[in-house]
């Protein structure tokens, strides 16, 4: 891909970001840099399709230590989970043999798993050797009646945003646009419903989350021809452009598909969330007013009460539980505010939010939700949300996967938010998923455990406060902490529990 | 003596192997206060970090020189600088790890060199060393790039001496990447019983056996070999190597040492137990403790316990080499049979598995192996519970990565105690699957009764 082609890709018009300096797009610094790059994010967009045969082109790193890691789920085929590379070889790069190896590796695919359609990712060192992947998915696809998809999404282009983005166009280009929906089966017909068509955009389905929420799609009628990608097939990607309204779903990443699919095909989207009771209702909405179906607005209005009233209630003794907590929120974009709501729900106190990946119009929510004091994090290092835990008495970490261990190490109760969870939160019936998960954490007795001295040791608690001064040591501020540094302290001064109560 | 049968595929399906850079990446992560930096785009890095955090539910200090698409192209000597003195200034490790990749060897960087401008450019960071390695992702695969990178930490940190015994009790164990944080454990124990003082490397038991520390954070390894012990390696009285893999590291500190060495295959069964303790008996001039004996009589009680069940059990192994020779050791000392052998890379060491052949392949060569030779137990890491699954037979979860369970990491194999504790593991995943003769109902007995559900089959 050329330094041109990528800027282009870089310019999304439809995303807020994208008014400001281009200051979020510069170069990573080595050394100190975290995150993943192009390639990965191409298959964070394009792996959900389960009935496809996704090919990495390159030496072992990239599958090697990435296959099958990913927490979507499917209903049906289960292809995308088996890891296929070419693997190239010091001599399969020195003698040119890299495109040779992988048209015949596409063929041993479909020889073996008779897949819908064979996606193929460069990697650094096939883009680098100059691999025309492009021709060579072409003459397969030719020569064995399959559907070849390059997607030219090599680690050095940039960050898992711009991989998010390539992969999109790669569906545009050669996917997308190129099959009709079938009519809707007589069995799913029922009187009176009238089907719309719908598609989701940047919905992965990560843990099975949505199948929280599909039931009430079907209830309202509305036919959700393809996602990209949560257990999709490629024959439903292809149909995408049919549809009547689509959902951006909790991303920026993918919306140059949306805008593409509105410009080429006039469908409307939207962007909206399911997380909490307060966006999946409006995302329900959001499809109501786009579709401009009285009936079916009428229909959503009182599903949503119906089901706004039934988490009430199941929601009521997880509030008892949770008021007053205090939540530290670190994730991106949209999720900053859409989870405070969430939060803020449950009768819990978010007390800092991270921004790093927010636009003004996502701060501005914040502020709307938390208070023109709300404190907003940029720096995400561990350093940082450890002494913003402690600054603001905190009693859980909200935040992505890579912080797990950080929170973990510092005896802090943790929330995974982001991609790799176990748990769906997505719907209504998410929330008390969501509820319970903070209550098990939150709750915890090993908390307590972790952080009492052993019996024996004189001088201090373990798990204090690397950076606090030597005699503020046991002046933690977290109140979860307050009562065992308290407890350390009457060890150290060698007094009785009772007397210093 | 197996026929080694190299890979024909085009494409490999469910890969086997993790890549070098990751290997060199595990070694590095064995020093105390150190950092590895991969020499290669983030991507690199990232995944090598998940799939570390995955494993040992741990953070993992990694960084990345970050290579973006005009570095790529033009030159990335400046990112291999500039990533060296961001990490000096920020982190002020003692050790620098510095790996290449398969991106910044296909562009062809001469990492000793970037080495040197850098201590030239930066003399203020003299004190901090850094290992610079070439692991390519294109050629071997964990194991081969965790030897090349203890190669390399030798080569920089072990300094041409003869002092060999001037401390007497001091021994080296090199160790491969076949060993858990818990079999680091285990071989410590085993030697300071015979009253000499390990020094480990690396010391993985120290750094990635998941404790809590005071500390807070770090960016650095939360402990592994120290650098000062490392420089002294060279005053020990033997040098103890367990892998086959590390046979060129183990020169390496021979020539510069004059330290003489033992070399063990793995310490993974009676046989290799024996060996061992021998070996210590023989170091230290020590009686053999009675605990040791006492372990080792239990390992033989529960060999006489356990070869009902794995005596002609068919086994299918998909490891690294050097865990394949010691598996095969551990479950052909039970009268076991290795019915299909897959290695994630080539090894000479491959020539002397006691099995007909050794594929160099992936998990679906594995499962097709197995399938064919009627195995009845799959031995290799978290990625093949799918092919168990459809195989039917049991998973002995080894090697790396193991993400569907906790506690991986921790489980010892070698050492008596430990091969007993995993003959009673694998003889229960036999007892689960146990077969009954097929029962025969006599024509001529007339009460009519209830068939059992699945006849013939006993499911514990």
């Amino acid at each position: 891909m050329k330094t041109r082609e990528i800027a282009v890709l870089l310019n999304e018009p439809a995303c807020a970001h994208n008014q400001k300096e281009k200051s979020g797009c510069a170069r990573p610094k080595p050394g100190a840099t975290a995150g993943g790059c192009s390639f990965d994010g191409a298959q964070i967009a394009l792996l959900p399709i389960a009935d496809v045969a996704h090919i990495v082109h390159g030496p072992i790193a990239c599958a090697g230590s990435s296959w099958d890691n990913r927490g979507t789920r499917t209903t049906g085929p289960a292809l995308y989970r088996i890891g296929m590379t070419t693997d190239l070889t010091q001599q399969d790069i020195i003698m040119g043999r890299g495109e040779k190896r992988l048209f015949h590796a596409i063929k041993q695919a479909i020889d073996d798993y008779a897949p819908a359609a064979v996606f193929v990712y460069a990697t650094c060192v096939t883009a680098l050797i100059g691999d025309d992947l492009a021709a060579v998915c072409k003459a397969a696809a030719e020569r064995w009646g399959v559907p070849v998809v390059p997607v030219d999404c090599a680690g050095f282009y940039g960050t898992k945003n711009l991989g998010n983005r390539i992969a999109g166009e790669a569906m545009l280009a050669h996917v997308i646009g190129t099959r009709e929906p079938d009519p809707v089966a007589e069995p799913a017909q029922r009187p009176g419903i009238k089907v719309h068509d719908v598609t989701l955009i940047g919905e992965y389905n990560i843990a099975g989350e949505f199948w929280r929420v599909a039931p009430l799609f079907d209830e309202l009628g509305l036919r959700i021809i393809a996602a990209l990608s949560g257990d999709a097939r490629y024959r439903e990607v292809q149909t995408m452009h049919r549809a009547q309204a689509s959902m951006v779903v909790c991303a920026k990443a993918l919306l140059n598909v949306a805008r593409k699919v509105q410009e080429g095909w006039g469908v409307p989207f939207f962007e909206g969330s399911f997380y909490g009771v307060a966006d999946t209702s409006q995302a329900f909405r959001d499809f109501a007013r786009l579709l401009n179906d009285p009936d079916l607005a009428a229909r959503t209005e009182a599903m949503i009460a119906r089901e706004e009233a039934k988490i009430d209630v199941e929601l009521e003794p997880w509030r008892a539980r949770l008021k007053g907590k205090r939540v530290l929120l670190y994730t991106g974009g949209v999720k900053s505010w859409s989870v405070v709501s969430a939060l803020q729900d449950l009768g819990m106190e978010v007390v800092a939010t991270g921004t790093k990946k927010s636009t003004e119009e996502d701060k501005a929510r914040i502020r709307e939700l938390m208070g023109e004091d709300a404190k907003m994090i940029d720096d995400g290092s561990a350093a940082a949300l450890l002494a913003t835990y402690k600054e603001y008495s905190a009693d859980i970490l909200i935040a992505g996967g890579r912080n797990l261990y950080t929170a973990l190490k510092a005896r802090i109760p943790f929330l995974d938010i982001n991609q790799e969870r176990e748990f769906g939160y997505a719907g209504y019936t998410g929330m008390t998923e969501l509820a319970r998960q903070l209550a098990l954490s939150i709750e915890n007795p090993v908390w307590r455990a972790v952080r009492k001295p052993a019996p024996w040791a004189k001088t201090k608690a373990a798990g204090t406060w690397l950076s606090a001064p030597e005699e503020n040591r046991l002046a933690c501020s977290s109140r979860l902490a307050r009562d065992d540094c308290l407890e350390a302290r009457r060890v150290e001064r060698q007094v009785p529990a009772a007397a210093a109560s | 003596m197996a026929e080694i049968i190299k890979r024909t595929k085009p494409l490999a399906v469910n890969p086997l192997k993790a890549s070098q850079p990751v290997g060199a990446a595990l070694a590095c992560l064995g020093l105390k206060n150190a950092i590895p930096m991969l020499h290669g785009s983030q991507g690199c890095t990232a995944f090598g970090k998940v799939f570390f955090v995955r494993h040992f539910r741990e953070p993992i200090p990694l960084q990345t020189t970050a290579m973006d698409q005009v570095s790529t192209v033009m030159s990335s000597d400046a990112n291999v600088i500039d990533g060296l003195r961001t990490i000096c200034e920020k982190n002020r490790p003692e050790i620098i790890g510095l790996a290449t990749t398969g991106l910044s060897e296909t562009q062809g960087t001469d990492i000793r060199r970037l080495v040197r401008e850098f201590r030239a450019q930066c003399p203020q960071f003299d004190a901090i060393a850094v290992v610079p390695v070439n692991t390519p992702d294109y050629a071997g695969c964990l194991e081969s790039g965790f030897a090349l990178a203890l190669e390399a930490v030798i080569d920089v940190l072990v300094p041409e001496t003869r002092h060999a015994g001037r401390r007497r009790k001091q021994v080296n164990v090199l160790a491969s990447s076949m060993l858990t944080p818990g079999d680091i454990e285990a071989i410590k124990d085993w030697i300071e019983g015979f009253g000499l003082r390990p020094v480990v490397l690396p010391d993985i038991g120290d750094s990635l056996d998941g404790h809590l520390v005071d500390a807070e954070f770090t960016p650095l390894t939360l402990g592994g070999t120290p650098r000062g012990e490392i420089e002294k390696m060279g005053e020990s009285v033997a040098t103890l190597v367990i892998g086959r893999s590390l046979n060129r590291a183990a020169d390496l500190l021979k020539a510069r040492t004059g330290v003489p060495d033992v070399r063990f295959d793995h310490l993974m069964g009676l046989d290799a137990c024996d060996a061992f303790t021998q070996a210590l008996a023989e170091l230290s001039g020590q009686a053999v403790p009675d605990k040791v004996e006492r372990s080792r009589s239990q390992l033989q009680d529960a060999m006489v316990d356990t070869h009902f069940m794995l005596g002609f059990a068919r086994i299918a192994l998909g490891l690294d080499p050097d865990l394949l020779l010691g598996f095969s050791a551990l479950l052909g000392g039970l009268g076991a049979e290795i019915v299909a052998a897959v290695a994630s890379a080539r090894a000479e060491s491959l020539a002397d598995l006691p099995c007909a052949e050794v594929r160099i392949g992936d998990l679906e060569d594995l499962e097709r192996a197995a399938r064919d030779a009627g195995a009845q137990l799959l031995v290799a890491n978290s990625h093949a519970v799918q092919s168990a699954q459809r195989l039917e037979i049991p998973l002995l979860r080894a090697g790396f990565p193991q993400y569907d369970c906790v506690g991986g990491y921790a489980r010892a194999w070698v050492g008596y105690r430990a091969a007993r504790q995993a003959l009673f593991d694998i003889a229960n995943l036999f007892l689960g699957q146990h077969h009954d003769i097929p029962a025969y109902r006599s024509v001529y007995r007339s009460e009519p009764e209830r068939a059992p559900a699945r006849p013939g089959v006993v499911r514990h």
